[in-house]
């Protein structure tokens, strides 16, 4: 197993005094939680310094650490040495149910102690299950439909000798139609079994979506891009238009210019109520690589008497 | 939970203003006492949907609201009031977050 050097991941001296330790690790812990941070490796990162101050906060587990000496190096290959702990005791821990501790952390100080008590045999507890939570990605077109997804969940689950391993779990999951980003499914049962037989505790997913190559969404809203030719939005046009639950029919208004918005009610994502679709007109301009293309906009040069800056005064 | 389930297909239920739970559904799910939540209460970090103190019900989207709050509560070792404030600063970064993909997204495809 891999030896953790504590006073290195809250960025400490050894000598470091009680109070140092605990601001170091309130400013790490703010830093890395994962209900603030954004780093794909908050959890892990958060949980480390957890357990860092775990033990650098208690006397004994702090004293029962440094006997271990200084020349160890974060991750070493580390090996307790024969009854190096006798003589400690441990007063038990905080009671953060659920928290996995390293195998380093584990060899030390054993494992469940802070449970605080010892399991007796036969008598089982009766407990519900932890409720889990976690997010997911989905398309667009998911939400517009309602689809079934298998989605592949990690969690940490204690296993038959009460050591905590990480589970992957597939589910095959009904997304129901409507769903918004930000949104959180409920699916009974589905979170941490209970104990004894008390029930299993629920599954929390938060949506969601993928990023989209046409789309982006905002709310219940969608936005569209829609590219046109100069005469489509100067004479108007009958156009097709990609949404994400099929293709329809859109009327351009003549003298339309680029930036224009229009609203295509209730074909945003099909909550309640439906959200809009807004598709903005942007103008693409064909390009003058031909001679026919550049005698056209010659002669749009010269029978418009067009200034596109006159509002510039110039 | 060990078995594959994969053939067994699970519809959620979606949390929305529709769906309501009771202050016991919400300290169990979260596992805190019900003082915590009504500080939360107190603190307007969540607001029942009646305040009818015999039976207080609050929106099923609570439930993860308080669930981040009392995460936060407990980890930072806040107390209500600055578990408020945080919040509130989160959520605001969240919303202009979501501001500024979007318009990234928006101005990124003028370029393609």
């Amino acid at each position: 197993m891999e030896y953790k050097d504590y006073y290195k991941l809250l960025g400490v001296a050894r000598d470091a005094t009680r109070a140092e330790i605990k601001s170091a690790y309130r400013k790490l812990a703010r830093k890395y939680h994962p209900d603030i941070s954004k780093e794909v490796d908050s959890e892990e990162k958060f949980k480390e310094v957890g357990e860092a101050y775990e033990v650098l906060k208690d006397t004994e587990k702090r004293a029962a650490y440094d006997q271990l000496g200084n020349q160890w190096n974060e991750g070493q290959d580390f090996r307790p040495p024969p009854d190096w702990d006798a003589g400690f005791e441990f007063s038990g821990g905080s009671g953060n149910a659920g928290s996995a501790y390293s195998d380093f952390f584990e060899s030390i100080f054993g494992r469940g102690f802070t449970d605080g008590g010892k399991q007796t045999s036969g008598y089982q507890p009766q407990a519900q299950g932890q409720d889990h939570h976690a997010r997911i990605l989905i398309a667009l077109e998911d939400s517009y439909n309602g689809a079934t997804r298998e989605i592949t969940l990690h969690a940490p689950e204690v296993d038959a000798n009460g050591r905590v391993v990480t589970r992957e779990r597939t589910l095959s999951l009904k997304i129901p139609r409507g769903v918004r980003e930000g949104q959180h499914i409920r699916l009974s049962g589905q979170g941490m079994p209970g104990l004894g037989n008390a029930p299993s505790g629920d599954l929390y997913l938060q949506i969601a979506f993928q990023a989209h190559d046409l789309y982006r969404v905002d709310g219940r809203d969608v936005y569209l891009d829609l590219p046109v030719a100069p005469w489509e939005a100067a004479l108007g046009a009958k156009l097709k238009v990609p949404t994400p639950n099929g293709v329809v029919n859109l009327n351009i208004p003549s003298g339309s210019q680029a930036g224009r918005k229009l609203r295509l009610k209730g074909r945003g994502i099909p909550a309640k109520p439906a959200g809009d679709l807004f598709v903005t007109l942007s103008l693409l301009l064909p390009a003058a690589e031909t001679e026919t293309a550049r005698e056209v906009y010659r002669e749009m040069e010269k029978k418009l008497a067009f200034n596109p800056r006159a509002g510039m005064g110039v | 939970m060990n078995e594959k389930s994969g053939n067994v297909t699970i519809t959620g239920v979606i949390l929305d203003e529709r769906t309501q739970v009771t202050l016991d559904d919400l300290c169990r799910t979260c596992s805190v006492d019900r003082t915590t939540i009504l500080r939360l209460v107190e603190e307007g970090v969540v607001e029942p949907s009646s305040r009818e103190t015999s039976s207080l019900r609050f929106s099923s989207t609570t439930v993860p609201l308080v669930a981040r709050a009392v995460r936060l509560q407990r980890d930072l070792e806040l107390n209500p009031a600055g578990v408020a404030f945080a919040l509130e600063l989160l959520d605001e970064i969240e919303l202009l977050r979501s501001r500024i993909k979007f318009i990234e997204s928006s101005t990124g495809k003028q370029h393609d």
